[in-house]
């Protein structure tokens, strides 16, 4: 039995072209189990993500395969493959998927969401009865990999965007984000992402302050927060943990003079300004009072470039368990099937 | 026999040092099972040499600093457990190893180590639990102290904007602070238990000083909980303070260890 590997990712065509070959989560097991019943075929699993539509099958010749699942995929959405597909097979096919599950091969390299949709697509191909003996032990090593590569080495280590370094930060602060409330100066894009990130991780109310109040609410509302009007922000102080700002104007609007008396009234409480503004928001020497931690854009991009770094430094360790991996997979895969397992699984 | 016990212990947290060393270079230090199961094992058998030792001198194995240190490192380890799950998570156990380990080898190499066991009577139930609550109270604060340090190092590193491999392995500072409040009160209230059973040992003039040195410790603890509790001064300010006063415990321990031998 042999393995191939034929799909499109963020590598190999832009978006227009990975959307026409998108699979609904709905429709992956239905498009498996279709596949592993073409004639040439075992086994089949189609992974579908934002980044990749890949398919993995299991076939007696690996060229035809190949050629089949190409055909197959063209005709379903009606438009020919072209040189946006790769087509990988045997020992190439299976280190392709160990490195996917791994987040090896993903945009933000290292990130773990892409193994929760492996495990999907496979589990849909399972259901579908697309699955057998060879796909079935490969997935399964995959999943294994995946979670070896991520406990033993530092790839999912620190984080490589803006919004994830300000939750790093923030949790590091303040331990669970769940009681933290958050204070946006300011409407700007980046803020509303950086938000968003903190609320993903639990963080508790966003109160929205703007000189333009209407801008406020509009941020408010699709942050499911509050505004204030700019003129009373210092008066939410007391309540809030991360503090944004993310204004346009010309000057700090958070001297180290307005801060620290408000600093003393909540001694024990440390507050987290995060600066996105340029010109900056907050007065640097901010950064000098007892529990304030001021993280301006700069800073927080380098800890981002930083933690891609570490994680780059991380790829040969990760490569090396990988390969030891896929070669002992293709030792197994090479082994000849016992008599009754093809029997009992009517290969 | 009870200095095999003793020396299996050592060797146990040895096994949790060379843990922590290893996933420290790796950067890949996060709470174990694994550490968790040979402290277990190294406390059984502190355990186990403790009550050995205690039966051959008939009475608590406090009468030299010999044994004084491997009781403190004996409490360090039972706070380890007794403290409960946050502690245990947190990097502060998987530091204990380390503590412990370093300890209790140099307990093995004073003079005292080697002196014969002497059988002598009990000087009674108050006497010993005054001496045994107020070790264990200076390994609270000792652990205290690592977490004061601990708390200083993220926070600096914090201000500094510097993530190094010490940054993504040590705790939030939030839960630092917490972790270290819990501690110090939990040795707080074990000293004042201690005091108060000095005070129930009656008065001879041997626990008359030892109750003044003790004094002297749980009086700054006192009034450094209670500041905190009251909120004026910032957690990092109480995170000095805690790694201040257990220099000055560890001062009145000298202190002790005098009046142990004069007496």
């Amino acid at each position: 039995m042999e393995i191939v590997c034929l799909g499109l990712s963020h590598k190999t065509a832009p978006i227009d072209v990975r959307e026409k070959f998108a699979i609904g989560d709905t429709h992956l097991g239905e498009v498996s189990a279709a596949l592993s019943k073409q004639e040439g075929l075992r086994e089949a699993v189609v992974v579908s993500t934002c980044n990749r539509v890949e398919y993995y099958i299991a076939a007696e010749d690996s060229s035809r395969a190949l050629e089949l699942v190409e055909e197959f995929a063209a005709s379903r959405a009606q438009q020919a493959t072209g040189g946006s597909f790769f087509r990988l097979s045997g020992m190439e096919g299976i280190r392709h998927l160990f490195r996917v599950a791994s987040g090896l091969d993903s945009m933000v390299l290292g990130e773990t969401e892409i193994l929760g949709q492996v495990k999907k697509a496979y589990a849909a191909a399972q259901d579908g009865g697309a699955t057998s003996r060879c796909l079935n032990k490969m997935f399964q090593r995959a999943f294994n990999v995946a979670k070896e590569v991520r406990t033993q080495t530092g790839i999912t280590r620190g984080a490589v965007s803006v919004g994830s370094v300000a939750v790093e930060l923030a949790e590091k602060i303040f331990g669970k984000l769940e009681h933290c409330n958050v204070m946006i100066l300011g409407a700007g894009e980046t803020a509303e992402m950086t938000a968003k990130s903190l609320q993903s991780r639990g963080a508790k109310a966003i109160f929205v302050s703007n000189r333009t109040y209407e801008r406020a609410a509009t941020l408010a509302e699709t942050l499911g927060g509050k505004a204030i009007h700019f003129d009373e922000w210092d008066a939410e102080f007391s309540n809030i943990d991360i503090l944004i700002g993310s204004t346009g104007a010309p000057h700090a609007v958070v001297p180290k003079s307005k801060l620290a008396p408000l600093m003393e009234r909540r001694a024990d409480r440390p507050l987290f300004c995060i600066d996105l503004a340029v010109p900056r928001d907050f007065e640097p020497m901010v950064n000098d009072l007892d529990g304030v931690y001021l993280y301006d854009i700069d800073s927080l991009q380098s800890i981002a470039d930083d933690g891609l770094r570490v994680r780059q430094s991380e790829l040969v360790r990760c490569e090396q368990m990988i390969e030891r991996h896929v070669t002992e997979f293709a030792t197994w895969l090479a082994t000849p099937v016992p008599r009754e397992w093809k029997n009992s699984s009517g290969e | 026999m009870e200095r095999s016990f003793l020396l299996a212990s050592t060797i146990c947290f040895f096994i949790g040092f060379a843990y922590t060393m290893y996933a420290l270079r790796s950067r890949l230090l996060r709470p174990s099972r694994w550490t968790f199961v040979i402290m277990a094992a190294g406390f059984a058998l502190q355990t186990a040499f403790l009550h050995s030792r205690g039966q051959a001198a008939g009475r608590c194995p406090l009468t030299n600093l010999f044994e004084v240190l491997t009781f403190l490192c004996w409490s360090l380890v039972l706070l380890y457990f007794a403290v409960g799950g946050t502690y245990r998570l947190s990097l502060l156990g998987t530091f204990t190893a380390p503590l412990v380990f370093l300890l209790q080898t140099l307990a093995q190499f004073l003079p005292s180590a080697s002196a014969p066991v002497v059988f002598r009577k009990s000087a009674g139930v108050w006497p010993e639990l005054h001496a045994a609550l107020s070790l264990m109270a200076y390994g609270a604060f000792a652990l205290a102290c690592v977490a004061g340090v601990m708390y200083l190092v993220q926070e600096r590193l914090l201000k500094l904007h510097r993530l190094n491999s010490f940054f993504h392995s040590l705790p939030p500072i939030a839960t630092l602070s917490v972790a270290l409040q819990r501690v110090m009160l939990t040795g707080f209230v074990m000293l004042s238990v201690g005091l108060i059973a000095g005070l129930l040992a009656g008065s001879p003039v041997f626990y008359k000083a030892t109750m003044i040195v003790s004094g002297f410790v749980w009086a700054p603890y006192g009034v450094l909980l209670l500041l905190r509790w009251k909120r004026p001064f910032s957690p990092r300010r109480f995170a000095w303070w805690a790694v201040g006063a257990f220099a000055l415990a560890l001062a009145t321990l000298g202190a002790l260890n005098f009046l142990h031998i004069s007496k």
